[in-house]
C-alpha cells in the first residue's frame, strides 16, 4: 500500500484575504503595508479599555464583490462573532469574526481539472473578520516585540470545500482566486506580504475510499512553490504513516520552507475552544437586494471572460489568453497598450516572451512590475519604426523592467538607434573585412560558416544597431 | 449662600447669575471631600487641577461659549469611564496605573457642557458587585450609615452625591448598578434606554447591557445631566440617535391621567416589608396625584437572575480577557514564559468576584454548553422584553422597588455572592429589556436608611419618568433629607 498511486489525496483549503480598503476594519488607522512597528494604529485597533468598533462599510462592499464574483449566495442579515483566544498579537484576546452568518455561502470556481476537463471547486463560505499584528523576536536582547500595524486590517477567509486532489488543482485554484479578487479590486494578493495566505487541509485514503481520512492543517506557506513542497511532503508523510499501519493525527502543522518538513504545532487535545458568541458592539447588518444588484452591476469584466473575448475578438491562442489573463497586471500591461493602437498579436509576443522570463528570472510577481506600462508599446512602436532592432529592443526592456527607464530616452543616451545610413554601415564592414582576411579567404573557398562569422563581427562593431539583413547584403555585395 | 441644599441646576442659576463663581463652587466641593471622603472612600482619584479647570470654566461661562445650566457645576465621574490623562481604574488592581489617552463620549459631552470634574469615583471592581466593596482601592461607605454598604457598583457616585460632595455624578449601569445605589444613598438616578447614551470609552464590563447615566440630587438634575450626554455617537455602534431630553417638558410633566402598572410578582418573598411599604406609600401619592393605579402580573421576571448572570459573566469574560499583562495595566513579576506570564498577571490582578464573573462567563461559553446556557439565557431575555412591551401597550410607567432590602452592613454579602445576585433582582431585567428606569427617593426603613422606587419607561421615555418623578418631587420632600450624622463620625 505504500505505492503512492493506491493513494488519494483530499484537500481544502482556507484562504484568507487582505482587503485593499484603504482604513482599517474597526477604525480610520491606514491599511498600507510596513510602516515604522505601531505607528499605523490607534485605541480602536489596539484594543485599549472601553473603545468599540465603528464598522467600516467598504469592507462589505468588498466582501460582497468577492462573493459574487465566486459565485456565492450573499447573506441577508450579518452578524459578526467573538473568536476568544489569548496571543500577544491580538490585543482584544478576542478576534472579531463570523461564525454563525458569514456573509457569502455555497459559491464555486471553475478550473482545469488533471484530466484536462473542467473541475468545480466549491466555496463553503467566505466571512469577514479582522487580521492579528505580528510578534517581531529581537535575537540580540532576547526578548519578543508587538507590532500592533497589521491589527485590524480588513480579512475576508475563503473556505472551499474538500474538493482538491492534487497540488496542481490547488495551484490553478488560488491562481484564478487570486486574478479574480485583483481584477475586481478587493485585494492586491501579495503572498510575500501576507496579503493572501492558504492554509491547506489534508487527508488521503485508499483511491476508490469514500471515507476521508483524518485530516491535518498546514499552515505558513509564503509562496505557490511552497504550496506545492508542503502538499508533496503531507501527502507523502501520511501515506508513509499509513503504510506501516500507523495513524494520523488531528492537528495543525506549520510548514518550514527552508528545511523542507512540516511541524506539528498544536494537536486536536489542545485545541483551544473560542467561546464564539455574538459580538454585542456590533449591530447586525442588512444587506439589499437593491445594494446586491448594484454591486453585481459594478463588477469588472471577470478573467474568465476577459479570455473568452481575447480568443474571439482579438484571435489570440487559447494559450496566449490564459497566459495573460491570470494577473491583472499582465491584462492591463496588455490592454493599455492595446488601446494606445499597437497590435495585439505583437503585444502578446512580448508579454508572453520577455516579461515572463523577467519575471520568472527575477522571481518576481507581474504585480510587482513598477515600470510605466506605456513603455513596452513606446519599445513596440520604437521596433515597428526600424528606429531600433528587436534585439536592440530586447536589451532595452531589460532595463524598462529593471529601471523603470524611458525606452525612447535610453535609446537615445546609449546611442542605440539602428544605423540607416548605409555608408556607413559599409565603411564599418570594410573595416571588418580587413581585420578578418582569412574568414575572408574561407568564405571565398565555399565555407558559409565564415560568412556568419563576418556578419556577428560585423554587427559587433556596428554595435548592433544595424538591421542584419542590410549587414548581409552589403557583406555580400564587396566580398562578392 | 448655602451651597450645601443646592441642586446642581440651582447652582448652575447661580453660577450663571454671577452670585457665585466657579472656582468658589469647586473650592467649596474640595472642602466637602476633605471633610467627608476620608470617612467615605467615594473618591478613588481627586484631580489635582480641579481649580484650574473651573477657572477656565468660568471664563467660557462669561465669553459664552458655555451655555449648559449645568455649566460651572462640580462633579464626579464613575471610575470606569475615560478620561484623558487621569488613572481610570475601574476598582481594580489590573487598571491600578491605566491612563488613558482619549475621554469617554460621555466624559467628552459633560466637558462641552461646561463640567468641573472633582475626580474618579469607587465603584465594584470592573463593575461587578452591588456593594462597592469589591474595589481595590478599599470600601465606600453609606454616609446614612457608614456601617453600611452604599451599593454598587456606582456606589462612589451615589455616596458623594448624597454626602455633598458633588453636586452630580455620572454612574454605569449594567444590571441596576446606578438604580440600587441611587435607592441605597437616598439620591435620585437613571439607567436611560440602551444606546442612548454612548458607551465609547465606558471600560465594558457586559456591552449588550452596560448604559451610562447620572446620579444627582433630583429628577430635574437628572434630566439635565442626561440632556448634555444623551447624543447620537459615531463612534458606538449601538448607539441610537434620540430626541434627546428636554428640560421643560420634565418639569412640566403631569402625573394625572398617567396609568401606572406595578407587577405583583414584585412583591414577593425576599422583599423588606420596610421597603414594601415604602412603596405602597409612594403609589398611594402618585394615585393622590392623579395617576391610575393597576396591579398586573408578570411571571417571566423569575428567569431575569439566571439569565443575567449567564449573559453579562459571558460578555465579561470576553471583555476582560485583553487585560493580560502584556500592553498596560498590572503585570506579574518573574513569569517564566507566556502562559505564566498570563496566568500569574490575571491571577493577582484580578479580585475575587471578578474571577468568579470570568469562570461563569467561560463555562456557559464553552463548547457544549453554549446551547444549554447562553442561547437559552438570549431567549429568556427576548421574552422578558416581550413581557415588558406587552405592559407599556397598557401603562404609562411601571412601578416596584428598586431592591428587596436597604443598604445591607458591610461583609454582610460579600461572603454569599448568591444572596448578593439575588439582590438584583428588580434591577437586571431593566437592563435585559433595555428599558429605562430609574430610583427616586420615596422614604426611609425603620433604621432610618433611604428607600428608592423604582419608575420603568418605555424605550425612549426617560422625559416621562423623569417627569413623573418630578412631580412627586414636588409633592414630597424625601429627597431633599440629607444624611445628618456625618459631621460627627
Amino acid at each position: 500500500m505504500s505505492d503512492k498511486n493506491s493513494w488519494e489525496i483530499v484537500m481544502g483549503l482556507e484562504v484568507h484575504v487582505e482587503l485593499a480598503t484603504k482604513t482599517k476594519i474597526f477604525c480610520s488607522c491606514t491599511t498600507e503595508f510596513g510602516g515604522a512597528p505601531n505607528t499605523h494604529c490607534c485605541p480602536i485597533c489596539t484594543g485599549m479599555p472601553g473603545v468599540l468598533p465603528s464598522l467600516n462599510k467598504a469592507v462589505v462592499e468588498y466582501a460582497t464583490k468577492a462573493g459574487l464574483a465566486l459565485n456565492c449566495e450573499i447573506t441577508r442579515y450579518n452578524k459578526f462573532d467573538r473568536k476568544n483566544y489569548f496571543y500577544p498579537d491580538l490585543p482584544k484576546a478576542y478576534q472579531i469574526s463570523q461564525l454563525y452568518l458569514p456573509i457569502c455561502r455555497n459559491g464555486g470556481v471553475e478550473i482545469e481539472a488533471e484530466d484536462g476537463g473542467k473541475k468545480t471547486i466549491g466555496i463553503h463560505e467566505i466571512h469577514m473578520e479582522e487580521d492579528a499584528g505580528k510578534l517581531v523576536h529581537d535575537p540580540w536582547t532576547n526578548s519578543t516585540m508587538v507590532d500592533y500595524n497589521r491589527c485590524g486590517v480588513p480579512l475576508i477567509e475563503i473556505v472551499s470545500e474538500p474538493d482538491f486532489r492534487s497540488a496542481n488543482e490547488v495551484i490553478r485554484y488560488l491562481e484564478k482566486l487570486k486574478a479574480i479578487l485583483q481584477f475586481i479590486g478587493v485585494s492586491d494578493c501579495k503572498m510575500q506580504e501576507g496579503s493572501l495566505r492558504a492554509d491547506v487541509n489534508l487527508s488521503v485514503r485508499p483511491v476508490g475510499s469514500e471515507k476521508f481520512g483524518t485530516r491535518t492543517e498546514m499552515k505558513n506557506m509564503n509562496s505557490f512553490k511552497a504550496i506545492v513542497r508542503a502538499i508533496n511532503y503531507e501527502s507523502s508523510r501520511q501515506i508513509d504513516v499509513l503504510s506501516h499501519g500507523g495513524e494520523v493525527m488531528q492537528e495543525t502543522r506549520r510548514w518550514d520552507d527552508g528545511k523542507g518538513v512540516s511541524f506539528a504545532m498544536r494537536s486536536k487535545e489542545d485545541a483551544q475552544d473560542y467561546k464564539y458568541f455574538p459580538e454585542p458592539d456590533l449591530i447586525p447588518i442588512e444587506i439589499s437586494e437593491e445594494t446586491i444588484e448594484q454591486t453585481r452591476a459594478s463588477l469588472p469584466e471577470l478573467p474568465e471572460a476577459k479570455r473568452r473575448r481575447y480568443v474571439s475578438e482579438l484571435e489570440l491562442s487559447e494559450y496566449d489568453a490564459e497566459q495573460i489573463t491570470k494577473s491583472k497586471s499582465l491584462v492591463d500591461l496588455f490592454e493599455q497598450n492595446l488601446n494606445a493602437g499597437y497590435p495585439a498579436k505583437e503585444i502578446v509576443n512580448w508579454i508572453t516572451g520577455e516579461v515572463m522570463r523577467m519575471l520568472s528570472d527575477s522571481g518576481r510577481e507581474p504585480e510587482d512590475m513598477s515600470f510605466d506600462y506605456s513603455y513596452l508599446g513606446a519599445l513596440i512602436g520604437m521596433v515597428q519604426k526600424n528606429e531600433i532592432t528587436r534585439n536592440t529592443a530586447k536589451k532595452v526592456f531589460k532595463a524598462v523592467f529593471e529601471e523603470c527607464c524611458d525606452p525612447v530616452k535610453y535609446v537615445e543616451e546609449h546611442n542605440l538607434k539602428t544605423v540607416t545610413d548605409t555608408g556607413a554601415v559599409k565603411t564599418v564592414i570594410e573595416e571588418v573585412i580587413a581585420a578578418n582576411q582569412k574568414s575572408v579567404d574561407e568564405y571565398k573557398s565555399g565555407k558559409e560558416k565564415a560568412l556568419q562569422y563576418l556578419i556577428g563581427q560585423s554587427m559587433r562593431a556596428l554595435r548592433g544597431k544595424a538591421d542584419p539583413q542590410t549587414v548581409t547584403a552589403i557583406l555580400k555585395e564587396i566580398l562578392g | 449662600m448655602n451651597l450645601e441644599c443646592m441642586t446642581a441646576l440651582e447652582l448652575g442659576a447661580a453660577i450663571k447669575k454671577g452670585e457665585i463663581s466657579a472656582v468658589e463652587a469647586a473650592k467649596f466641593s474640595l472642602g466637602q471631600i476633605d471633610k467627608y471622603d476620608k470617612k467615605l472612600s467615594c473618591f478613588v482619584t481627586v484631580q489635582d487641577n480641579v481649580l484650574a479647570r473651573a477657572e477656565e470654566v468660568q471664563k467660557k461661562i462669561a465669553s459664552g461659549e458655555y451655555t449648559s445650566p449645568l455649566a460651572g457645576v462640580p462633579m464626579g465621574i464613575k471610575d470606569n469611564m475615560c478620561q484623558k490623562g487621569i488613572q481610570t481604574s475601574c476598582g481594580s488592581r489590573m487598571l491600578y496605573n491605566f491612563k488613558p489617552t482619549y475621554d469617554a463620549t460621555a466624559v467628552e459631552e459633560i466637558m462641552n457642557a461646561g463640567a468641573v470634574p472633582l475626580g474618579k469615583l469607587n465603584m465594584d471592581e470592573f463593575a461587578m458587585g452591588s456593594t462597592s466593596e469589591t474595589s481595590w482601592f478599599g470600601v465606600t461607605k453609606n454616609p446614612w450609615n457608614t456601617e453600611c454598604v452604599p451599593g454598587g457598583s456606582s456606589g462612589g457616585s451615589a455616596a458623594a452625591v448624597a454626602a455633598g460632595e458633588c453636586f452630580y455624578a455620572l454612574g454605569s449601569d449594567t444590571g441596576g448598578s446606578i438604580r440600587q445605589p441611587a435607592s441605597f444613598c437616598g439620591v435620585t438616578g437613571i439607567k436611560p434606554t440602551y444606546g442612548s447614551v454612548s458607551r465609547f470609552g465606558l471600560v465594558a464590563y457586559a456591552s449588550s447591557l452596560d448604559q451610562i447615566g447620572p446620579l444627582a440630587s433630583n429628577a430635574t438634575d437628572c434630566a439635565a445631566v442626561l440632556a448634555e450626554i444623551m447624543k447620537h455617537d459615531s463612534r458606538d455602534n449601538t448607539s441610537v440617535a434620540t430626541k434627546g431630553i428636554n428640560l421643560d417638558a420634565v418639569m412640566n410633566m403631569e402625573v394625572k391621567g398617567m396609568k401606572i402598572g406595578i407587577p405583583t410578582d414584585f412583591f414577593g418573598e425576599g422583599l423588606d416589608s420596610g421597603v414594601a411599604s415604602c412603596i405602597e406609600s409612594a403609589a398611594k401619592q402618585l394615585e393622590a396625584m392623579g395617576a391610575q393605579i393597576e396591579k398586573f402580573d408578570m411571571p417571566i421576571v423569575k428567569y431575569a437572575i439566571p439569565a443575567y448572570y449567564i449573559i453579562a459573566s459571558a460578555e465579561a469574560s470576553s471583555n476582560l480577557s485583553r487585560y493580560d499583562g502584556i500592553k498596560y495595566g498590572y503585570r506579574a513579576e518573574n513569569a517564566g514564559d507566556l502562559l505564566e506570564l498570563y496566568t500569574k498577571s490575571r491571577s493577582e490582578g484580578f479580585g475575587m468576584e471578578v474571577k468568579r464573573r470570568i469562570m461563569l462567563g467561560c463555562f456557559v461559553l464553552s463548547s457544549g454548553y453554549y446551547d444549554a446556557y447562553y442561547r437559552k439565557a438570549l431567549q429568556a431575555k427576548a421574552l422578558i422584553k416581550s413581557a415588558f412591551d406587552k405592559a407599556f401597550e397598557k401603562y404609562d410607567l411601571i412601578l416596584g422597588p428598586v431592591a428587596p432590602t436597604t443598604a445591607l452592613k458591610i461583609g454582610e454579602n460579600l461572603s454569599d455572592p448568591l444572596k448578593m445576585y439575588l439582590g438584583d433582582v428588580y434591577t437586571v431585567m431593566i437592563n435585559l429589556a433595555g428599558l429605562p428606569a430609574a430610583s427616586v427617593p420615596c422614604g426611609f426603613d425603620l433604621n432610618g436608611m433611604p428607600v428608592g422606587m423604582h419608575l420603568i419607561g418605555n424605550y425612549f421615555d426617560e422625559e416621562k419618568i423623569l417627569g413623573a418623578a418630578h412631580a412627586y418631587q414636588q409633592v414630597t420632600d424625601w429627597h431633599k433629607r440629607r444624611p445628618t450624622g456625618l459631621d460627627i463620625i
